[in-house]
């Protein structure tokens, strides 16, 4: 047996296997099923509660439509104004993505071009700061100006989702652990190895954190040059039809168009969390359970 | 007794000459270290915290340069991605999170460029030396600390080094675990034959496991006392027992207590 550690040596400590909590709530899971149901059951009732009452007050009332409309009937604005809707829910899920993908990839090349040089990171690290500074809002009619009306709403959705990823993704890079990057240059390393199999890893968590800010903004980066660009058009996403349906005073169709926009970023949120879960874990602290 | 000491210790395989360092904030770690490390001894470095023995770790792996002095390797020195270089064993675990242990441990041979299917069977074999090729595919945080430990060891010996660097790596670790691990590091010392420099600040943890101890001064560090530790090996727990560990261990307390009135000096 010599030279070796024997079966019967290993430690008296037993493995721990971490228990992994559900993607969306990787503090508070695991004190048992009771408890998860009341977190999907709770918010479910305070819903049903609100609604009631807002379909109760308007219904007494007599508030009209266009000041403020019954849940029932912005329900059934929902399904009477489907095809339309639904066109505008894809051009504006569309701009999102595409912004948010543009993010993805402009905002961890430009971090990983920034570590690996310090003169391209001095030079262009301060615009990407002011991009990121100025009000989206303000920056929107004038990209109207210089650019075609989808490519300045994808500009838009792109500005504002991308420096939460570089500046994550930066973050990230330079957190790795000092004593790895040690090993690997005591092993020889090359510069590509060390970025693919440390520092791009090791960033991970950071990343997926800076993806899960960027979807949210991408879909509001979207909404806001949409609205700003304002005119009518084939491609009109939701977000424009919100602003036509108040100039006609067909407020059920607006409440009907924010719903569709409040539900496509929630499911971005949780599609990205879900992400960050499946991706993170086996190995992350953040998507571990707590419970030992 | 009676059983003759497995590693000889031979020629020396690298040597600090006058070795100092002093840091970019001003910190003077080393000043004048003088060490050889000899080809096949267990070689601990001794001395108080903060007296730069992982300095002068770093400095034997190349990791950190001399401010002055030399580290002079008489035969070939080992080049970075070369056949044989340096295992270095931090006081954490230091593994790749994200990664299995296999992996982990594939790790310097990936760097290497290893062929996969002969560095899967040189993985296995080292994970094998510290009785954990059952937990080749869990990952680090499923693993107790020494358990990590062990796997951190093994990546260190899957290159098979010819010198094996070893900063404080049981010093976060219960008795218990320290003990049985300190044996499985013996074991695996003399089975592969390989020189050892291990950095503690535990007079009885340098004496169980030692060929030879160097014990440094408070800051500036800088070797004072060198103490062949005769006892054969292989050791095992009847040795930490015995009258000749107390005393041994009362000699090299004595040592290291005037090693350090010794730096209080100007
Ligand atoms: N990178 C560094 N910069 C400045 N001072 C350092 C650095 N690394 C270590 N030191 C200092 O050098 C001295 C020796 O450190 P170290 O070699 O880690 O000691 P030991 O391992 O013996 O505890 C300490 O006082 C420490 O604070
Ligand atoms: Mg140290």
């Amino acid at each position: 047996m010599n030279g070796r550690f024997s079966a019967r040596s290993r430690d008296n400590t037993k493995p721990d296997r971490q228990r992994t909590a559900s993607p969306l709530s990787p503090r508070r899971g695991g004190t048992g099923n009771f408890d998860h149901m009341l977190r999907v059951a709770l918010p479910i009732v305070v819903l049903a509660f609100g609604l009631a009452i807002w379909e109760a007050v308007v219904r007494i009332e007599h508030v009209p439509p266009y000041v403020l409309p019954a849940p029932g009937l912005i329900f059934h604005t929902l399904i009477s104004d489907w095809a339309l809707l639904f066109r505008s829910l894809l051009v504006t899920l569309a701009t999102t993505v595409e912004g948010f993908l543009l993010a993805a990839v402009g905002g961890v090349g430009l971090a990983v071009l920034f570590n690996q040089s310090r003169l391209v990171e001095y030079s262009l690290y301060p615009y990407a700061v002011i991009l990121q500074v100025t009000p989206i809002v303000a920056i929107a009619p004038l990209l109207l100006i210089y650019l075609p009306q989808p490519l300045a709403v994808l500009a838009c959705a792109w500005i504002v989702a991308f420096f939460p990823v570089l500046a994550n993704t930066t973050l990230g890079l330079h957190s790795v652990d000092r004593n790895l990057t040690d090993l690997f240059a005591l092993y020889g390393a090359t510069r590509g190895q060390m970025l693919w199999n440390l520092k791009l890893p090791s960033s991970l968590p950071y990343i997926l954190g800076g993806l899960r800010i960027a979807g949210g903004l991408s879909l509001i980066g979207a909404v806001v040059a949409e609205i700003a660009a304002g005119s009518a058009g084939a491609g009109s996403g939701l977000a424009y039809r919100i602003a036509e349906s108040g100039y006609r005073l067909n407020i059920p169709r607006m409440f009907a168009a924010l719903l569709l926009l409040s539900v496509a970023g929630i499911a971005i949120f949780y599609l990205l969390s879900l992400a960050n879960y499946l991706a993170l874990r086996r190995w992350h602290e953040s998507a571990l359970d707590q419970e030992r | 007794m009676d059983k003759p000491t497995v590693n000889q210790s031979g020629s020396a395989l690298v040597a600090l000459r006058d070795v100092s360092k002093a840091f970019p904030n001003g910190t003077l770690a080393l000043a004048g270290l003088d060490l050889e490390v000899r080809t096949g001894e267990f070689l601990s470095l001794l001395g108080p915290s903060g007296c730069g023995k992982s300095t002068a770790l770093r400095i034997l792996a190349g990791l950190s340069e001399p401010t002055q002095g030399a580290v002079e390797w008489p035969n070939a020195a080992p080049q970075a991605g070369g056949e044989s270089p340096i295992g270095f064993v931090f006081q954490e675990p230091t593994l790749m999170p994200w990664a299995s242990v296999f992996n982990n441990v594939m790790l310097p041979l990936k760097l290497q460029g290893v062929r996969t299917g002969k560095a899967g069977a040189r993985v296995m074999a080292a994970l094998d030396r510290v009785g954990l090729q059952d937990f080749s595919r869990a990952y680090p945080r499923e693993l107790s600390g020494g358990m990590r430990m062990r796997v951190s060891i093994a990546r260190a010996l899957a290159t098979e080094p010819a010198l094996l660097l070893m900063d404080e790596p049981f010093a976060a670790l219960d008795e218990i675990t320290r003990f049985k691990l300190n044996n499985d590091l013996l074991q695996v010392w003399q089975a592969l034959r390989t020189t050892v420099v291990f950095v503690t600040h535990s007079v009885f943890e340098s004496v169980y496991l030692s060929s030879r101890i160097a014990v440094m001064t408070a800051r500036p560090g800088r070797v004072v006392t060198e103490l062949a530790i005769d006892a054969p090996y292989p050791r095992a727990q009847n040795f930490r027992t015995s009258p000749d560990y107390a005393a041994l261990c009362r000699r090299v307390s004595d040592a290291l207590a005037q090693a350090m009135a010794a730096g209080a000096e100007p």
